[in-house]
């Protein structure tokens, strides 16, 4: 916890996002994120997953067509979610809570080649 | 979490949860079951033999860069004496096959795999961003499709090769058993599900060992054996009615993840039941854009923007340019009472064999659907546009397909 944070801001955890399989083509072309994401949510709670889809629309999604990575506030069906190369179904899915150095990886299963 | 241990090996970490039976599996468990399973479909079908070339239909993307990984593998670890190559279409779409032919040229090297390449353009005369130009980005994917199956054929016969494997997976199967079976026409839905077809239009023979695989492990394989491939959406729109059926199992998965396979072997127990007398059914089930859709489930991305409308129409068209006997019904039936999981052995092919009159391309009919597709193309073609394409000389471009041909025919001899 850093003593210089004001009242108000948390500190920030420092995660790698990656997009594969096509995915990348709506995050800039890029495929390697590395971001940080605030380690409290709005509520106090830590970060997790579900916190993490919105903030990735937000901030690092470059397409416009956000249903092509989120449908109904979740990743769309047919892309893999991989905490720490773990499918995320063995991890909690989107109540995973996110440790610093977290590696997550979205990978679509929808593009051709 | 605290991390779930391997179900197969009891140690290692367990890293997916496979869809088919929800186990939980480590890594290298995964990779090793994934294998094994590609190759008991390869045994219990019986889909090779020793010494046997094969031709790898290869397009740089998750399906068949794993076909070709996992081929390699097997046919190593299990000595079937393949004599493997990487073939591979160039559409000539600008932009999107100019990467993708970059990774499976890679793929060659990775693979220790000779790859051959074949063009529309040097083909037919015409690449997919000229047909595009000239009918628009609605019902492009017909063209598409039926240049793409007879270029694998001439792809595979240039190279003395009688055999060709795609990367097709279990998801795009149940995908073509929904569209199928949503549109009525069990005989497409029975030469879908099969594990061998071969086409009416050639002797060669196609497969799909990966038929049982389903996508999500294929590019969980891709992922972990951090293999080297390449994914896009295709930029001329793919057809939405697919692209419905896609979304739709896409979704199952989600809710049950066993409904992919289940569907598949639900098509394979319906196409048990079409009867063998192909006369029973109308000619629309034979059309060419039959040939065209049963070879493009995997290129089509989820997300189609055009209409299902343009598709039909183009059917119907092409089904009107055929004549009479073009209930060629180039399906495979299965003997009835076979196990679903059963080779189906040489079945016979319903039509005759003849030669497209236009390119001498083995066809049933008088002319090819390649050529009945570039005849349409060539007659609104802009003078400018052919001399543009078609080499120095002032013909046409069935000519430069005859003389492809002609080549194709004596390298092969």
């Amino acid at each position: 916890m850093s003593q210089s944070a004001s009242v108000g801001e948390c500190p920030h955890i420092p995660i790698t996002v990656e997009f594969t399989g096509g995915l990348e083509l709506l995050f800039g072309n890029v495929r390697k994120h590395k971001i940080s994401v605030p380690s409290r949510m709005s509520d106090g709670s830590p970060t997790n997953i579900s916190y993490l889809l919105p903030y990735l629309v937000d901030n690092l999604m470059q397409d416009q067509r956000k249903e092509m990575f989120i449908m109904e506030d979740n990743v769309r069906p047919g892309i893999l979610v991989l905490i720490n190369d773990a499918d995320w179904e063995l991890e909690g899915e989107e109540k995973y809570e996110l440790q610093p150095g977290d590696n997550i990886v979205f990978v679509s299963t929808l593009h051709g080649g | 979490m605290a991390p779930t241990a391997c179900f197969n090996c009891k140690e290692a970490r367990a890293v997916i949860i496979r869809p088919k039976n929800r186990h939980k599996l480590c890594r290298a468990c995964f990779l090793q079951v994934f294998e094994t399973e590609v190759h008991e479909t390869i045994i219990g079908t019986n889909l090779f033999y020793p010494g046997e070339r094969v031709a790898i239909g290869a397009s740089g993307g998750k399906d068949s860069t794993v076909l070709a990984a996992v081929l390699k593998t097997l046919n190593e670890r299990y000595n079937y004496g393949l004599d493997l190559c990487l073939l591979s279409i160039d559409e000539g779409i600008r932009g999107y096959r100019d990467d993708s032919l970059e990774t499976v040229k890679r793929n060659a090297v990775q693979y220790d795999m000779p790859l051959e390449i074949l063009g529309y353009g040097e083909l037919y005369g015409w690449t997919m961003d000229q047909v595009v130009a000239q009918i628009g980005k609605k019902g492009n994917c017909t063209y598409c499709g039926v240049f793409r199956r007879q270029a694998l054929d001439r792809g595979a016969a240039k190279l003395g090769i009688k055999h060709v494997v795609t990367g097709h997976n279990a998801d795009d199967v149940a995908e073509t058993v929904m569209m199928n079976l949503l549109r009525a026409d069990l005989p497409r839905l029975s030469r879908g599900t099969s594990i061998v077809t071969a086409s009416g239009a050639s002797d060669i023979k196609r497969s799909k060992p990966l038929k049982y695989a389903y996508e999500k492990e294929i590019v969980l394989y891709a992922h972990h054996r951090q293999l080297d491939y390449f994914s896009t959406e295709c930029i001329y729109s793919p057809e939405a009615f697919r692209g419905s059926a896609r979304t739709l199992i896409k979704d199952l998965e989600k809710i049950r993840p066993s409904s992919i396979l289940d569907i598949v072997k639900s098509g394979e127990d319906m196409a048990a039941l079409v009867p063998s007398d192909g006369s029973q059914h109308s000619t629309q089930c034979s059309s060419a854009a039959a040939a065209a859709e049963d070879d493009v489930g995997g290129c089509g991305s989820q997300n189609g923007r055009t209409s299902g409308g343009e598709m039909a129409a183009m059917e119907k068209e092409l089904a009107q340019n055929e004549s009479a006997e073009s209930r060629e019904t180039e399906i495979r039936l299965p003997n009835r009472g076979q196990s679903s999981l059963g080779y189906q052995s040489k079945s016979v092919k319903k039509q005759t064999l003849g030669h497209c009159e236009r390119c001498g391309y083995i066809s049933s009919q008088r002319i090819c659907k390649a050529c009945t597709l570039l005849d349409g193309l060539n007659r609104n073609r802009p003078k400018t546009a052919i001399e543009v394409s078609v080499s120095a000389e002032d013909e046409e471009t069935s000519s430069t397909l005859m003389r492809q041909m002609e080549r194709t025919q004596l390298t092969n001899s």
